[in-house]
């Protein structure tokens, strides 16, 4: 699953778990930069403002490479369904957007497994930015590109940023054949058509009555 | 399973030293720098730290500005690694990642700027240090290449070369086997001292297989510490004076 922050990705992913799991099918949740091998070292990076792109993409793809051996090689392997939420991808958009060379963050993600469906929620900065505002979440400096300098205010470097990291997954849409899912509709619609795309892999037969009754 | 994206092997040829060895950082340009890198690599046991340190007191005497740089020496990656490496929960690929953050860390907060300011930079060790761990455990050796294309090839490389013999004694005296140094996390078998032989032998294989590559200058690391910081001063004093006279010349027209 990809898409910006406030893109609603996670929580189409909650749904999208409950699902899987109520038809039977086992699955895990990754997420983005959670293991526990390189948390010291964003944490001090993070904490001093250190971080420059290039080591934020190193650490990023050491969390990747990690978390591949120990989270999702092995359940692929068993037979189970992995849901990340957020994929190499995420390193291709925000990277570059960070002025790291595109080509070579492509090579260093190389070793990646290819993923069978990979989800794009496409939302406009705008709605991202009021989702977030409303939830009264508390812009971070490098979720907000503050590490740029582009804007000293934190939600005007958000929009900036963001903007940028958009143009990239328009970019990945095509070059890796993401589907997108238009984020701005309703939950319950957004998670119908993810549904619908995850079927044509598992063969999961499902009425939208069924669907409405979960999500309900 | 299939691979997100196949890389294609880039074959770059001639590199220009003090320039990136592939598409580097785009938004830290590097050209016409003043700075010199200057790379002593070799394995454990090789005399570097002393060779440096007598090389660092030589130019100092002379007026050059000096910094050193050392692997896994960074500020942001140093408790990680050593976390890491105690834990032995790092496989190759983490392993390889693990150091190449250390050495961009460096590389932009150290290497660059003194660069830019005209300094020489005197590394112990260098990314071909990284590459013969890697090369040994195995890792795609265009994908190693790929990945340190951001860094910088220096202006001289010298290679302490050592035999395989030498290069055991040496390390028992000094400070023994630990784990990595004995390549443990390949398995290659339970006696500690067999597999620390077959993992330092591969490893010098490794830096023989680079020479060329790389154009490391080779000196032989068995003669006296004196005997080779002579032939260290020569051949830098050669590059030194050559590198002024040019740029003395592109300056006057």
């Amino acid at each position: 699953m990809e898409g910006i922050d406030g893109s609603g990705k996670t929580t189409q992913l909650a749904l999208l778990a409950k699902w899987l799991s109520a038809a039977g099918h086992p699955v895990l949740v990754t997420e983005w930069n959670s293991s526990a091998l390189v948390k010291a070292a964003t944490k001090t990076g993070k904490k001093k403002n250190s971080l420059t792109p290039m080591t934020f993409s190193l650490l990023h793809a050491t969390d990747f490479a990690d978390r591949l051996l120990y989270n999702i090689v092995p359940p692929l392997k068993a037979g189970m369904i992995v849901l990340a939420d957020r994929y190499a991808y995420t390193a291709f958009a925000r990277d570059a957007a960070r002025g790291v060379d595109r080509r070579w963050v492509r090579e260093l993600y190389s070793f990646a497994v290819k993923p069978d469906l990979a989800v794009y929620f496409r939302v406009p900065i705008e709605v991202s930015t009021d989702r977030l505002m409303a939830r009264r979440v508390k812009l971070k400096f490098y979720e907000a590109g503050l590490d740029m300098g582009w804007s000293s205010n934190a939600v005007e470097s958000f929009r900036i940023f963001q903007g940028k990291v958009l143009d990239e997954y328009d970019r990945l849409v095509e070059e890796f054949g993401l589907s997108v899912v238009n984020a701005v509709g309703s939950i319950t619609e957004q998670q119908r058509t993810f549904r619908k795309l995850v079927s044509q892999h598992l063969q999961i037969e499902e009425t939208d009555e069924q669907l409405d009754e979960q999500l309900a | 399973m299939n691979s997100l994206t196949s890389s294609s092997p880039d074959v770059e040829s001639t590199i220009r030293p003090g320039s990136y060895y592939g598409n580097g950082i785009p938004y830290l340009p590097i050209d016409g720098y003043p700075g010199k890198i200057i790379a002593i690599e070799g394995t454990d046991g090789v005399g570097r730290s002393t060779q440096i340190r007598l090389l660092r007191e030589w130019l100092e005497v002379q007026g050059y500005g000096v910094i050193e740089t050392g692997w896994t020496r960074s500020e942001l990656m140093q408790p990680t690694i050593e976390l890491a490496k105690a834990s032995n929960t790092l496989n190759k690929l983490t392993f390889v990642l693990l150091y190449a953050t250390d050495f961009a860390d460096r590389l932009e907060k150290e290497i660059i700027p003194a660069l830019k300011a005209g300094f020489i930079v005197l590394s112990d060790r260098y990314i071909y240090t990284a590459m013969a761990r890697a090369g040994v455990r195995g890792v795609d050796r265009t994908w190693m290449r790929n990945l340190y294309g951001f860094a910088i090839a220096p202006h001289l490389v010298f290679y302490l070369k050592i035999d395989e013999k030498t290069l055991i004694r040496r390390v028992l005296q000094s400070r023994g086997m630990d784990f990595w140094e004995s390549g443990m996390d390949m398995k290659l078998g339970d006696d500690i001292y067999e597999s620390f032989r077959a993992y330092q032998r591969s490893l010098l294989r490794e830096y023989t297989s680079m020479a060329d590559e790389f154009g490391f200058r080779v000196l032989d690391a068995r003669r006296k510490v004196e005997v080779i910081q002579d032939e260290l001063r020569r051949q830098i004093g050669a590059f030194l004076a050559e590198s002024e006279t040019s740029a003395a010349t592109t300056t006057t027209g």
